[in-house]
């Protein structure tokens, strides 16, 4: 009965709350609990000594577990010289086996990161088992200047303000405005050069009127008779093949031009009007370039015809003019009109008729 | 300088024998320290920061986490450097990895898979470089979470919140620009993405993508520009800044958990020298060793997989960096809106979620702490953290945020889900559709009820201390239980937060009848006040604890009352 009196008065604050035994944490306790609240501050707890600090015994366990990690870490880090040495990856002739790579990934690896673990868990051990510093606490004091300091700050300011006259001369202090205004514009003006103006270069492609469509990769021309119905041949122009190695045009057209073929029967094509005669017997070719982000679309569903993007999964009808049925794509996948040449090849019958890829602000709405 | 003032050198010394003195070591840094002083007045500085205090906490950690992964990403990145080589130029692969002997690629490619295959050690240090920048950018969000939900970013911190938001944003970008480089599929699809996200500004998107990648996209500019940026532009910005935040840091002092002894005044922990030189020090050590284990034995981007980028190849099922995976999720999700303006287009579906929605993020995320203080009209200085239950406004919008982000984030792994839920994408697609405008504003409203139920709980335990498990019958015949006070410190902590009440507006006209011009304001003013603290729980009075132990037992079951917490003001 009477403990529980005495706790009802100490949580009340009735009870002096000074930790006597630790004069360096007396000082702290100067704080009186503001008006309304309920308890006062009870001071810094002091959780007396470590272990190792009253019981040799224990301190020496603890100085043999950091030393032991810390020898541990000495180890390893020679092994993993070792391991640099013994675990080579150099093939030869052959070329690179994975296995090798994964070997000495492996053992360089583990014992680097279990020689910097071992430091780090001795080094953290040794504060917690060893170190004799007590928490303590240390004033803060306000992070605001005192109210004379910040004046005469202010003053020295004025001070220098007036011996410039900057506020009285006008005419310097617009002109300098003006010049540091004017400044970063040549910083622009100098990046000017990083890269032509756009110009139309986003409308055109390098197929055109008469252009075979080569299969990828192989580069051979198609007849009408290589595709059958539900196949997906991804095509390029002839004249892509014909662009140097080199530079950026041919990774440019690549970003652009790719076109897949698909063969479906003619009565599933829901031609617009003006595109009833851009497929041949079926085959109808469309941008692979998605029209909302640019990835290439690579996902065909044959029996519904629905071509999907795996970027975003914006997906699209190639039976209905490749309008979007789902997904953040807002524009249909151009089409590209095609036709039959002279010696049954097929080809382009011109450029697409609208810019491919992503929308940009100056494409027409 | 009293005792309060000086840590208390002498409180407890260490034993006799193993006085600094005479140890040689000491006696080197002395001559150091000597050298130094007679240059620099070093002892002065020395004097009063080698003993500085920090508290002690595991949440401390997640900044130093992200510190240490951040030196390591200089550290293996310099190693990177070496070999690696910023350029598109086409070459045809003649190295170690056969199944691409003969193949046309860019030398950038190519030196990242002789970093892979000719470089022992290169493999492990792409790995390392990889996986500590995840780490790097999961432990800023984590310790921004952290900072967030404790209120450390109060005054005098508002700095310094602003200076980690840049370092958060830097570290996204310098993590995208580094994924970019190696040239590979995945990389290159990233990019693809990043400029279709270009080309949606209005008026000047075009341009902005011709320049950065010297006309047409991709061009064969694009890496070696990249390049500058990831290992000396934002690094530098990135080094700057974290000088900056630890200065901050350092000269403010870190703030503290409520508890005994601990005030806005004082600052409890350990010294820095010796406790946090071994700690953190050996932390760092710590945190490396994870990351190289986790290189070790975790694959990461292995580019040779992958193949050089070829604009009109992908590969589906693949996921970026975690980091981006939300705005790619945004992307996702969008609904499919366009609109045409004066004849040009504007792509909605994606000006939205890729420009708009990061600057709808960032612009509250970086005014938060003086919107909070506008609804407080607090300007005091605040060192002792707030415990998260006790602003239940501020804890459930953090948390509406995070569900926010969340559903992004599964949004951007919406084909992965779809796989193994085995469900359709477009499926998970609507849902997330709905469940990104209703999910955030149920789950403020579900973290603030958790919050408030929790305050009444330390309510009640500071008023009744904690229940003991003991059931009592009084001599004619009452069951109770029988309560334990809680140790002093702890009900101290429970009770060291303000009393925040609602700010009422003042009237909306003088004695006099004349329109108090500034009403409407504080009426505005008021009602956010209200929103924020309207139905906080507040922590017992003086009186009220007196009352609930002179009523004893019996009070003590019937407390009714606690139901209306508008009550418990009125008592003061």
């Amino acid at each position: 009965m009477s403990t529980q009196d005495e706790d009802a008065k100490r949580l009340t604050g009735e009870l002096e709350k000074t930790p006597a035994d630790h004069p360096e944490q007396a000082g702290e306790v100067e704080r009186q609990a503001p008006d309304g609240d309920p308890i006062p501050d009870p001071g810094l707890h002091d959780p007396g000594p470590r272990l190792t600090e009253i019981d040799t015994r224990a301190a020496k366990r603890a100085e043999r577990q950091v030393a032991g990690m810390f020898t541990l870490a000495s180890v390893f880090i020679v092994a993993s010289i070792v391991a640099y040495v013994i675990f080579g990856i150099d093939g030869g002739e052959e070329g690179v086996d994975i296995g090798d790579v994964q070997v000495s990934n492996f053992a360089l690896g583990i014992t680097l990161g279990m020689a910097m673990l071992l430091i780090g868990v001795g080094a953290v051990q040794w504060a917690r088992a060893l170190m004799t510093s007590p928490e303590f606490a240390e004033k803060r004091k306000p992070l605001r200047s005192s109210d004379d300091v910040r004046e005469s700050a202010l003053a020295s300011f004025d001070t220098g303000a007036a011996e410039t006259g900057f506020g009285r001369r006008k005419m310097i202090r617009n002109s300098l405005l003006g010049a540091l205004a004017l400044l970063p514009l040549p910083a622009i003006v100098l990046l000017r050069d990083l890269g032509p103006t756009p110009g139309n270069a986003k409308e055109h492609t390098v197929w055109a009127e008469g252009v075979r469509l080569l299969t990828d990769v192989t580069f051979e021309p198609i007849r009408a008779a290589d595709l059958e119905i539900g196949q997906l041949v991804n095509v390029m122009p002839a004249t892509y093949e014909e662009l140097p190695d080199h530079g950026p045009e041919r990774i440019n057209e690549r970003a652009k031009s790719p076109v897949m073929l698909i063969r479906m029967l003619p009565e599933e094509i829901n031609a617009a009007a003006g595109r009833e005669n851009w497929h041949v017997d079926g085959i109808v070719a469309y941008s692979k370039i998605c029209t909302h982000v640019g990835c290439p679309i690579s996902l065909y569903e044959r029996t519904t015809h629905h071509m999907l993007c795996p970027c975003h999964q914006s997906t699209f009808d190639l039976a209905n003019n490749g309008e979007v049925i789902f997904g953040p794509a807002t524009r249909a996948l151009p089409q590209l009109p095609i036709a039959v040449d002279s010696e049954g090849f097929l080809v382009a019958q011109s450029d697409f008729t609208e810019p491919v890829g992503p929308s940009y602000w100056e494409r027409e709405a | 300088m009293t005792t309060t003032t000086t840590p208390p050198e002498t409180a407890r010394e260490a034993p006799p024998e193993t006085r600094a003195s005479d140890n040689a070591v000491v006696k080197g840094a002395g001559r150091v320290v000597d050298f130094v002083d007679q240059r620099i007045t070093a002892s002065n500085w020395l004097k009063r920061n080698i003993r500085k205090v920090f508290p002690d906490h595991w949440s401390f950690l997640l900044g130093e986490i992200a510190l240490f992964s951040l030196i390591l990403i200089i550290l293996s990145g310099v190693f990177l450097t070496l070999w690696f080589k910023p350029s598109m130029a086409h070459i045809t692969y003649e190295g170690a990895y056969i199944p691409l002997r003969g193949v046309g690629l860019s030398e950038a490619y190519a030196s990242t898979l002789e970093l892979s295959f000719e470089v022992r050690g290169g493999l492990l240090m792409r790995q390392v470089h990889h996986w500590a920048t995840l780490v790097f950018i999961a432990a800023m969000s984590a310790h921004m979470l952290r900072i967030f939900f404790t209120g450390a970013f109060r005054k005098p911190r508002e700095l310094n919140w602003l200076v980690g938001l840049s370092l958060l944003v830097l570290g996204i970008t310098n993590g995208f620009t580094g994924y970019s480089l190696p040239d590979d599929l995945l990389s290159g699809t990233g990019l693809r993405i990043i400029e279709g996200g270009m080309l949606a500004i209005p008026v000047v998107g075009t341009y902005l993508s011709f320049f950065i990648f010297g006309g047409e996209y991709p061009g064969d500019d694009i890496i070696s520009r990249l390049y500058p940026i990831h290992i000396l532009l934002v690094p530098g910005l990135i080094l700057a800044l974290v000088a900056l935040h630890l200065m901050l840091l350092w000269y403010q002092k870190h703030t503290q958990y409520p508890g005994a002894g601990k005030s806005d005044r004082n600052v409890v922990g350990y010294p820095f020298f010796p406790v946090y030189v071994a700690k953190a020090g050996g932390f760092q050590f710590i945190v490396w060793g994870f990351i190289f284990l986790m290189a070790a034995t975790i694959q990461i981007n292995p580019v040779w997989f992958w193949g050089p980028y070829d604009p009109s190849q992908v590969t589906a099922g693949t996921q970026p960096d975690w980091y981006v995976g939300f705005l790619d999720g945004a992307l996702r999700v969008m609904p499919a809106w366009g609109i045409d303006i004066l004849g040009h287009e504007l792509a909605l579906s994606v000006l939205i979620p890729a420009v708009i929605l990061p600057g709808l993020i960032l612009t509250p995320l970086a005014l938060y702490p003086w919107i909070e203080q506008k609804v407080t009209g607090d300007t005091r200085e605040h060192h002792v953290l707030d415990r998260p239950r006790n602003m239940p406004v501020r804890t459930g919008l953090g948390v509406g945020f995070i569900v926010f982000y969340i559903l992004l984030w599964i949004a951007g792994g919406n084909d992965f889900f779809a796989t193994i839920l085995e469900i359709p994408v477009n499926w998970i697609s609507r849902f997330l559709q709905f469940s990104i405008i209703l999910g955030p504003p149920l789950a403020f409203w579900v973290t603030k009820r958790i919050c408030l139920g929790l305050q009444r709980r330390d309510r009640e335990k500071v008023l009744h201390g904690r229940e003991s498990g003991i059931i009592v019958v009084s001599p004619d015949g009452e069951f109770s239980e029988r309560h334990q006070p809680l140790e002093h410190g702890d009900a101290y902590a429970l009770t060291a937060h303000d009393r925040i009440e609602p700010i009422e507006p003042g009237p909306a006209t003088d004695a006099s009848g004349v329109p108090n011009p500034a009403y409407k304001k504080e009426r505005r003013r008021a009602r956010l006040s209200r929103f924020y603290f309207g139905d906080v729980i507040q922590k017992p009075t003086r009186e009220e604890m007196e009352q609930a132990h002179h009523n004893g037992h019996g009070e003590l079951e019937s407390g009714a009352h606690e139901e209306h917490p508008g009550d418990q003001v009125t008592t003061r």
